[in-house]
């Protein structure tokens, strides 16, 4: 399989797009042949990590980087960023308002989500510059 | 399980997709928190929210559910129907509310699946009513 690289900006003021760019994804996965549940896998996390992005940080960009043994997710914004990651990472903390969990999100799942479905997960993030999370799902276990 | 068959139980309007009315649901999932339905994986199943957004059709994408039932008589805007619509997800409407709609689910023989992270039902401030079908 030859490589291949796919970008995305995700703006950060339209909720009803966010997803767009992980359905994109998920869609050309589909064309190249790769296991329903790999595309699954890349879906969640890439969507949680593109909702986020939307919710907490005013958009940002995605990069998946396809090669013959895995896939690689970057997810990238410049944002508020993250004070405690750890705090971040516990399933069910969350920062998020009252109207953003009226929409549905923000019960404190992304994060554990995005590292749940992933095979290799880094968080980096400096408060006041954004959070970058680079994220691998192998092509097979 | 078919999802004609939840059109039948639940007494549903399809909104769109009828033609899937054939297709098979193995699990069920009931929940407005769609990162808790995103915790949530298992082939073929349907969603119950009361949750109108798109990002309902998206996590139904996502998850490779193939059917969303609206609880309470909700029905969603064209926008929503026309993207499930593209992704081939049949969009139900019950009058029944959630508790009931899983009750009558459960009770007919469909069950659920909770991920390895244990995830259950949320309370949130926006919810009146969850839940998780469970195994």
């Amino acid at each position: 399989m030859s490589a291949l690289t796919l970008h995305y900006d995700v703006p950060g003021d339209d909720f009803t797009r966010a997803g767009e760019a992980s359905s994109d994804i998920k869609n050309k996965l589909k064309q190249m042949g790769i296991s329903p549940d790999v595309i699954r896998n890349v879906a969640i996390a890439t969507y949680e990590g593109e909702i986020n992005m939307v919710i907490h940080a005013n958009g940002g960009t995605i990069d998946a980087a396809i090669d013959a043994e895995s896939i690689t997710l970057t997810i990238k914004d410049t944002g508020g960023g993250i004070p405690d990651v750890e705090l971040a990472m516990q399933e069910g903390y969350t920062t998020a308002q009252e109207h953003i969990r009226a929409l549905g999100f923000g019960a404190g799942m992304g994060l554990p989500n995005m590292k749940k479905y992933t095979d290799e997960f880094n968080i980096t993030s400096e408060v006041g510059k954004g959070t970058e999370v680079i994220m691998k799902v192998y092509l097979s276990k | 399980m078919t999802i004609g068959d939840i059109k039948k139980l639940l007494e549903c309007e399809v909104l769109c997709c009828d033609d899937r009315l054939e297709s098979e649901v193995h699990t069920a999932c009931g929940s407005d928190m769609m990162s808790d339905v995103l915790a949530f994986v298992k082939d073929q199943a349907v969603l119950l929210t009361g949750l109108l957004n798109p990002q309902v059709v998206r996590t139904a994408e996502m998850m490779d559910i193939i059917c969303i039932v609206f609880v309470r008589g909700k029905k969603p805007d064209d926008a929503v129907v026309s993207l499930a619509a593209q992704k081939n997800i049949a969009i139900l409407s019950t009058a029944n509310r959630m508790f009931e709609a899983c009750g009558v689910l459960y009770e007919s023989g469909l069950r659920g699946g909770i991920s390895s992270g244990g995830v259950g039902c949320s309370a949130g401030g926006c919810l009146d009513e969850c839940a998780y079908i469970a195994l």
